[in-house]
């Protein structure tokens, strides 16, 4: 039986490569995804590892899934339900804690405890990142323009660029140099003093790099703090009721829906090469599906080291992808709990167990777990980034019972000699030891507990290196150089292959962007 | 009453007598005042030790501003400048060694020893990084454009390093615009795969840098040590007569062109009204009147030491503030009876003829840093030593050597205590520990020793946090923001006030730019003003 | 939780309304009762007891506090005598207002500055390069204003200092019902009135001595709602309402200037240095574009319109605090940002920021009312402020 061609064929069900699917289809190509696993969502996953009880595998948060996205594919239609994420409490080792809370009047209040004029300070600072992050939105929403191309298009769109930057005026534009090239502890270093704050602030700087909060190129990350658009609020973080991973099945339906078509379990092995095109895709089943175009959402390793051979490629392209950096720096632990964690520096159930946890007491901690991995060991006492999901959606876990997901770093996939079972197992058990510091009620409570190392997150998820956002977020990895120069308008020297992952502009958390920009990109040059 | 002069420079450090040179050039009546007996700031030579004479504070010339030294005819007031054959001699430990030498094959050779991959790569790294090279070379002589360009006058200047960056080539600017923002880590781990050829370059992106070989940005710092020809390497540079010759040298030039140099009294204020420099106090209570004062000391000292508060901005006062100006290095004089037993050198006196670097792996480097950014002293530091008395016998007597050497990473602040007596020699104990392990038998050589903390470097230089380069040289303190963006083309908030020092762009290292960049500013607002 | 004031255990107590308002982070009353009319009108007629602890409160002292506050604020800080206080606006160095308050000169290097808003870090940074210190003092000190005509005679009863001689905008140290508290003739309504300075840790006893005294005087307490009323009739703006303070403002359209509140008074030129000079010396001298002034809305107009629509007059019941458009012709010529039926005057009247060309007294301009679901454009004429100003806010008592 011949099998008809797709229009596009999408590798990988992550949301990226479903957002892509959806817009495509939405515009009327015939759209097949393929995804490796059982489940879709890539690393956007929900899954009852143990009964009862639902983790979010890998990713754990929405802040940055774009509103438009939420609206072109009719997602709350499709299920999602998105609630906040309000507050961000951080247990300090002198017995004290600092939060900030939604109500700016209350953080205030509790910022002015630490220190009246860091009080003053954040105000005048997110002010600042506000102006910032709007400066800053049009670049993310915008295909990365060739500095090198002479097209007409091109030029036309860095003028546009130009005068984007003129008109933000000197005071704005000398800001955003900074905010681009400054380490995050020196930046907050300019407006605060609080250790507490300071630190939980450049943590957010830090997530999924394998960089220190002293590490030059850092501090732009605080700006997407206050790029997270929720309810219209810039500065929100949610949570998806059911996990991460209903965001990724509400953008399956909303794609399906649209006529998409998504196989699970369908391991692509190669892409089908005749002759300097993309004509489709072999699957390890040895099956083959032809099709007009190829996307990938993959990470840019996997596809043109993995999906290809290197002859297939020009030798400077191979060159920088060999180059592009991907060392994940991050690791997971997921548990299930009889109870809720109860902190010692604010006792009992309080509204701070419905937002972040962080444990973050200062840069100098952050700094130290950092240079632990610099030289391939995983953090001794780690940063972590903790939110309990059943806390702001009871169904996450048996009445009573609660689930907590532990964002943990630093863990280097290159760890010196490995990781195996034991490493693993030591791994997880830092954690616990470094939670219980704070709240030594946990060890007890903990009735189930899943460590995932960024081994693991290679070998489940296909990130390379276990890197979540397909490629560390350094200066010399954005934008028109995100994933390599000249091809950061998601096209690859192969024709009518295409990326659309978060190895593209504008890169990781569970946004949408890079798939949705790559759909526009694809339907500049495949009008159905 | 005293005269009233055209311009009044504060401070003559080289860069301060380069910019009084050009002035006087054009017949303005310029007065330079230092504080210290001698002129040269940190580009000084000192007896220190009787018949031993020591490059105090800078020991190299950093890519001297050819104009400069043509312009300005600084041969002629006895400038001579040596390049040696060997530039780089990194001392490994076990014995061996890497020299960099300015004949590119004889460097590969030498590096095929460690990595006949690396070898391969040597020249053709320098060829990859030359247009880069070039580029930051012409960014250097260039006045900042304000950004957004105001001015027709910015706007063409922008527009003209686009240009120069777009004729690179397609390919090459858009590998510029990836190096640049590199770490020094990155950029090494695409090319090579030696540990002590990674060390030895790795060093470069963090001289004087209070930031690792891993930091964003050390990258466009190791360019300033490359060279756009076929040496790879830039050359090592070093004065005949010592760093303070080179100094004299500009202060002759300066004299012959009718500047006036006062040394051994300090500015304690620098006059305003209504905004305007009107001239400046001495410390003596001596009140000199001046059209426009031309400041060499570092932003910090000059705009919260010697102008008065109420002149500047809460918003500009905080931006001067924030210039990172965290010390990172110190100085220790050797005064020997023989020269070093460097393991594997010994009877090759040419091995040691530039510099000796003990740095050798980027970890070593980073480990360094780990000490300094938790307040202590790197437990082992990277090391550049020079012994130009080998190549210069005026400055030791015979047969023996006057050695100096560069040690980072030694934090001004330190996190227990402050820089005392005891923790000064303790740091010369740590440098001079350190050497021997490369070089045995050296603290017997030893006949005399003088350590220069970072507390003592601000003290005698008046290098704010200790800092060489009075700010820090990291991708948000470069070009159009630095020292402030107000201050980008040498001009302040002040009417009248200008900078000429390191702290200005380009920088750091003994190059003379800045000082000639600011003459040309002073003199193209002079003829505005008119 | 956000803070309650040291006066809270009382102020709790009374406000049967539980109509509680936020006011710099903290909780205080908006209206005691359900209405808060008879409040107003103890403000005018007897007098009020009104809780300002809210207001951030700074200490400076040293031999330069003199010249900092000189260099943070336009007025002439030399000029002001020991025991005097000046209300000042204080602004970014382009002369945008970051923030406006009362400052008290307690000693030749002494003062206290109040403040809407957190100021110390700019207070801090503005003096950079002096010798002062300044203490943040906001909850170590109650602040209570004693407001309304009976208000002298009520603490002349519990004073141990004599009051008939304490002129406007002046103070004195004095012990209120054996409390030492400093004493301002200073206020938000524009009436006569007081405001008293106490340890956080007296505030009640200070209360309970006042409420005793006043009983017989018709003194009740009064919340913020009543408050704006009286501020709005006064003329005084008001922060967050009337101007974005500069430091907080997103767009430059936002920020105000003194000229562009009607504080032009306050800006000596010639002083010598402050933060803001030169860029007010240039808007000094081309005039600024916006003006900020009353508007009163014509009766007949307001009756006309609800008329049309078969309804009688409908008047704001509480003083109104969004941004309402002011137009001349077919133009937008400005916005107004508070407004309220004055009870006293029987006129209902705005605060508006007008472009300056419409901003003289005497100009007719219309401002848009909703009638009904309908915006429709009322009739109004720009007046000169305070709208109320009665003899006795700045009268001295002279002695039979």
């Amino acid at each position: 039986m011949k099998r008809r061609d797709y229009d596009a064929v999408i590798v990988g069900g992550g949301h990226n490569g479903l957002v892509n699917a959806a817009y495509l289809a939405r515009a009327g190509l015939d759209v097949l995804v393929l995804e490796r696993r059982p489940v879709l969502g890539g690393a956007a996953v929900t899954e009852e590892v143990y009964p009862g009880f639902q983790y979010c595998v890998c990713s754990y948060v929405v802040s940055l899934l774009r509103p438009e996205i939420i609206q072109d594919l009719e997602l709350a239609r499709h299920g999602l339900e998105i609630l906040p994420l309000e507050s961000t409490f951080t247990p300090l080792p002198n017995g004290d804690y600092l939060v900030r809370w939604a109500d700016h009047d209350q953080t205030r209040r509790e910022l002015y405890r630490h220190s009246p004029r860091d009080a003053e300070a954040y105000d005048e600072f997110g002010k600042l990142m506000l102006q910032l992050a709007m400066a800053v939105k049009p670049i993310l929403g915008m295909a990365p323009p060739d500095p090198g191309s002479m097209r007409p298009g091109n030029l036309a769109k860095m003028a546009r660029l130009g005068r984007h930057f003129r008109d933000l005026g000197s005071e704005k534009l000398a800001a955003l140099v900074k905010l681009m090239t400054m380490s995050s502890a020196d930046y907050l270093d300019e407006w605060f003093e609080t250790e507490g704050l300071k630190a939980t602030m450049a943590a957010s700087g830090i997530i999924g790099t394998f960089l220190g909060p002293r590490s030059p190129g850092t501090a732009y990350v605080l700006l997407h703090h206050y790029m997270g658009e929720i309810d219209g609020a810039f500065r929100a973080w949610g949570f998806a009721r059911g996990g991460t991973g209903a965001v990724s099945e509400a953008i399956a339906s909303a794609a399906r829906s649209l006529g998409a078509e998504i196989r699970t379990e369908a391991s692509v092995e190669r892409i089908l090469n005749e002759g300097g095109r993309a004509v489709g895709v072999a699957l390890e089943s040895g099956e083959e599906i032809r099709a007009r175009l190829v996307v990938s959402g993959l990470d840019p390793k996997r596809t043109f080291l993995g999906l290809l051979e290197p002859d297939e490629l020009p030798s400077e392209f191979v060159d920088s992808i060999r180059h592009f950096r991907i060392r994940g720096s991050s690791g997971k632990v997921n548990l299930a709990l009889a109870e809720l964690p109860d902190f010692t520096a604010l006792p009992g159930v309080g509204p701070h167990l419905r937002g972040a946890m962080s444990i973050s007491p200062s840069v100098e901690y952050l700094e130290r777990a950092y240079d632990d991995a610099k030289y391939g060991e995983f953090s001794r006492r780690p940063y972590m980034d903790i939110i309990l999901p059943s806390m702001i959606d009871p169904s996450m876990a048996p009445p009573g019972k609660h689930v907590m997901s532990i964002f943990v770093q630093y863990a280097p996939y290159a760890l010196n000699g490995g990781w195996d079972d034991e490493r693993r197992e030591a791994f997880g058990d830092t954690v616990i030891d470094t939670l219980c510091q704070y709240a030594p009620n946990v060890r007890d409570a903990i009735i189930h507990r899943q460590v995932v190392t960024p081994a693991d997150m290679e070998e489940t998820f296909g990130l390379t290196e276990g890197n979540i956002f397909h490629g560390e977020l350094s200066l010399h990895q954005l934008f028109f150089l995100r994933p390599a120069p000249a091809w950061a308008n998601y096209r690859t020297p192969l024709a009518n292959l295409y990326q659309c992952g978060s190895g593209t502009h504008p890169g990781g958390g569970v946004c949408g962007a890079p798939g949705r920009l790559a759909a526009q990109q694809i339907l500049k040059e495949h009008r159905p | 009453m005293s005269k009233r002069y055209d311009a009044v420079l504060v401070g003559a450090g080289h860069n301060g007598l380069v910019c009084a040179a050009y002035l006087a050039r054009t017949g303005l009546s310029v007065l330079v005042v230092e504080r210290r007996e001698v002129v040269g700031g940190a580009a000084a030579t000192e007896e220190l030790f009787p018949g031993f004479r020591f490059d105090s504070c800078a020991h190299r010339l950093g890519h001297l501003d050819p104009r400069v030294v043509s312009d300005l005819g600084l041969g002629g007031h006895g400038l001579k400048v040596r390049r040696p054959d060997l530039a780089v001699l990194a001392a490994l430990p076990g014995g061996d060694h890497l020299a960099i030498w300015r004949d590119p094959q004889k460097t590969a050779e030498e590096i095929r020893r460690h990595s006949p991959d690396d070898a391969a790569r040597w020249s053709r790294f320098g060829a990859a990084m030359a247009p880069a090279v070039r580029f930051r070379g012409h960014v250097a002589v260039a006045t900042p454009p304000e950004l957004p360009p105001a001015a027709s006058r910015d706007l063409l200047a922008f527009m003209e390093l686009g240009l120069r960056l777009r004729r690179t080539g397609r390919r090459e600017m858009t590998e510029i615009m990836r190096v640049l923002p590199m770490s020094a880590d990155e950029l090494l781990d695409e090319w090579f795969e030696s540990e002590p050829l990674q060390g030895l370059l790795a060093a470069l992106g963090v001289s004087g840098l209070f930031l690792g070989p891993r930091a964003a940005g050390t990258a466009y710092l190791l360019l300033g040590g490359l060279s756009p020809d076929a040496e790879v390497l830039r050359p090592t540079e070093l004065v005949t007569g010592g760093m303070g010759r080179f100094t004299e040298a500009l202060a002759g030039a300066a004299l012959a062109n009718g500047a006036r140099i006062r040394t051994g009294v300090e500015i304690e204020r620098i006059r305003t009204a209504e905004g305007r420099v009107t001239g400046v106090v001495l410390s003596n209570g001596e009140e000199i009147d001046a059209a426009r004062v031309v400041s060499n000391a570092d932003p910090k000292r000059t705009f919260l030491g010697l102008v008065d508060p109420t002149e500047l901005d809460p918003d500009f006062v905080r931006k001067v503030k924030n210039i990172r100006t965290r010390g990172a290095f110190a100085k220790v004089h050797l005064a020997l009876a023989e020269l070093p037993r460097f393991d594997g050198a010994t009877g090759r006196p040419e091995l040691l003829e530039g510099l000796i670097r003990i740095c050798p792996s980027l970890d070593y480097l980073e480990h360094a840093y780990d000490d300094a950014k938790y307040g202590g002293v790197s437990r082992s530091p990277y090391l550049e030593a020079v012994i130009p008395s080998l190549t210069d016998p005026t400055l030791a007597p015979p047969g023996q050597h006057a050695m100096s050497v560069y040690v980072q990473y030694a934090p001004y602040e330190l996190k227990e205590g402050s820089w005392d007596a005891d923790r000064r020699e303790a740091l010369g104990d740590r440098v001079v520990g350190t050497l021997s392990e490369y070089a045995p038998g050296l603290d017997g050589a030893i006949l005399d020793r003088h350590v220069s903390t970072p507390a003592d470097l601000e003290d005698v230089y008046g290098l704010t946090g200790g800092c060489a380069s009075h700010g820090e040289m990291a991708l948000d303190q470069l070009f159009f923001m630095r020292p402030v963006p107000e201050c980008a083309q040498y001009r302040t908030p002040i009417r009248d006030l200008y900078l000429c020092g390191a702290g200005t762009h380009p920088g750091g290292g003994v190059s003379g730019t800045a000082g000639y960049n600011a003459a040309r500013e002073v003199l193209r607002a002079g003829k505005r003003a008119k | 939780m956000l803070r309650g004031t040291p006066f809270h255990p009382r102020t709790a107590a009374l406000c049967q309304a539980h109509n509680w308002r936020r006011w710099a982070g903290c909780i205080v009353a908006g209206s005691y009762e359900l209405l808060h009319d008879r409040e107003y009108f103890a403000i005018r007629t007897a007098a009020a007891l009104i809780d300002v602890s809210p207001l951030y409160k700074y200490h400076v002292t040293g031999p330069d506090a003199e010249l900092f506050l000189n260099r943070l604020i336009p007025r002439d800080v030399a000029r002001c005598a020991v025991h005097q206080v000046l209300y000042t606006p204080w602004c970014d160095q382009a002369g945008k207002i970051i923030d406006d308050g009362t400052l008290s000169r307690l000693d030749t290097d002494a003062f206290r500055l109040t403040a809407a808003e957190p100021n110390l870090r700019w207070l801090q940074d503005v003096a950079a390069g002096l010798d002062v210190t300044i203490g943040d003092i906001t909850e170590a000190l109650a602040a209570l204003a004693l407001q309304g005509p009976a208000s002298r005679e009520i603490l002349k009863r519990i004073s141990d200092v004599p009051l008939d001689d304490l002129g406007f905008f002046r103070l004195t140290h004095a012990r209120v019902a054996g409390i030492p508290a400093t004493i301002s003739r200073t206020g938000y309504t524009g009436d006569l009135g007081y405001e008293l300075w106490v340890e956080a840790a007296q505030a009640v006893a200070l209360w309970d001595g006042l409420v005793e005294a006043g009983a017989a005087y018709g003194l009740i307490p009064a919340g913020i709602l009543a408050l704006d009323v009286a501020r709005i009739e006064a003329g005084l703006p008001l922060l967050d309402v009337d101007y974005i303070p500069a430091n907080k403002a997103l767009i430059e359209e936002r920020k105000s200037s003194p000229f562009e509140l009607d504080l032009g008074w306050t800006v000596k030129l010639d002083k010598g240095p402050f933060v803001g000079r030169q860029a007010l010396a240039a808007e000094n001298e081309r005039g600024p574009e916006w003006q900020f002034q009353g508007l009163e809305i014509e009766w007949d107009s307001i009756e006309r319109l609800y008329a049309e629509a078969g309804l009688p007059p409908g008047l704001p019941a509480t003083a109104w605090r969004t941004s309402v458009p002011v137009y001349s012709g077919g133009e937008q010529v400005g916005y107004a940002t508070s407004g309220c039926w004055s009870p006293i005057l029987k006129q209902y009247i705005a605060l508006a920021h007008l472009r300056s060309a419409w901003a003289a007294p005497g100009t007719r301009l219309e401002m848009e009312v909703t009638v009904e679901h309908r915006r429709k454009r009322a009739e109004a004429r720009v007046v000169k402020k305070p709208f109320y100003d009665p003899p006795r806010k700045r009268a001295v008592e002279t002695a039979p």
